[in-house]
């Protein structure tokens, strides 16, 4: 909501027929109801993406169906499955060539942190111990509808997001980075196993 | 008093014009405005298929390559001309005539020498 127009006046406006917006809201109402993911699926989870893109789910109602094999033409990351080490330096490539404004949803229990396969020796723990999510999606593997829900989340995330002034959005700020390191495919592990600007993972509290 | 036939046209590709420049014009005035430039090797980088590209793209063809493009003269582009030349044969002025045999044998001089060459046995 803008901060310069009172919402009583606005509500009265709108009764009265006249539609006051401000830059912002208009160009976060065009970017929320046209998000464009990024063509790819990487495990299970990408057969319940490909059914929210089919017509009984239909993400198209939520402007998301415009599903781009290349990444510079996409706004959104759809992480969907398990990514084993051997992709991971290319999911992060793929996300660093995408333009900014770039959001990632981080569908299913193996994108979030290699859910079933955790153990696993080749198994990623968390994609998001290389590049920001801004959504993640629980579920092995999540319904269509938890995936709806998630683009509904995002859609909020951006529609509150700031242009201008000291709480912008991120990619707004110079300083903020587009591009993240890859990590190379090792002997053993990924090198480095997690990028520490990106990944915070959960202080465990043991009370004694 | 009828406007000029061609005056729709003009609007017409007024409007073509106007339709995609505009939208790239205002994301141009707010990248200008807004948006921080944020470059970067990768985001810069032409293969976007998230594998790194491996050596140069300015590779050289050999020029052995010749062989197929005479090939595909003789026996595609002439055959393009030949029909039109086929149709319109019984009242074809003299020139336009020796025109077309000129092309022609032009051609055959070239399935000649692919012959000889042995272009047109099957590798073995």
């Amino acid at each position: 909501m803008s901060e310069q127009i009172d919402e009583n006046l606005r509500s009265e406006l709108q009764r009265q027929g006249v539609w006051v917006t401000s830059m912002q809201e208009l160009y976060n109402w065009g970017r929320k109801n046209s998000i464009w993911p990024l063509q790819f699926g990487l495990a299970c989870c990408a057969i319940e993406m490909i059914a929210t893109a089919a017509s009984r789910y239909d993400i198209a109602r939520f402007g998301g169906e415009i599903f781009r094999p290349s990444p510079r033409q996409a706004d959104l990351m759809i992480v969907a499955g398990t990514v084993t080490k051997k992709m991971a330096p290319q999911i992060v490539r793929l996300y660093n060539q995408m333009p900014d404004p770039k959001y990632v949803i981080s569908m299913g229990a193996c994108a979030i942190s290699g859910g079933p396969f955790k153990q696993g020796y080749n198994v990623l723990k968390g994609i998001d111990r290389y590049i920001p999510v801004d959504v993640y999606i629980p579920g092995c593997p999540p319904r269509p509808e938890a995936l709806l829900h998630a683009f509904m989340e995002l859609q909020r995330k951006i529609d509150n997001q700031k242009l201008s002034g000291s709480e912008k959005a991120e990619f707004l700020k110079p300083e903020q980075p587009s591009e993240f390191p890859v990590p190379a495919f090792g002997d053993h592990d990924l090198n480095p196993p997690a990028n520490p600007k990106v990944y915070h993972p959960p202080k465990l509290e043991r009370q004694s | 008093m009828t406007p000029n036939p061609y005056l729709f046209i003009v609007i017409f590709a007024g409007i073509a014009l106007v339709f995609p420049l505009l939208p790239l014009g205002l994301a141009w005035l707010w990248r200008r405005f807004f948006q921080p430039p944020k470059p970067g090797a990768q985001k810069n980088a032409i293969y976007e298929c998230g594998v790194e590209s491996i050596g140069d793209a300015h590779v050289q063809f050999q020029s052995q390559y010749y062989l197929y493009a005479i090939i595909f003269l003789i026996f595609d582009v002439e055959a393009i001309f030949l029909v039109p030349f086929a149709v319109a044969f019984t009242n074809l002025p003299v020139g336009a005539f020796i025109a077309i045999l000129v092309f022609l044998l032009l051609l055959i001089e070239g399935l000649v020498w692919a012959w000889a060459k042995g272009c047109l046995n099957w590798a073995k």
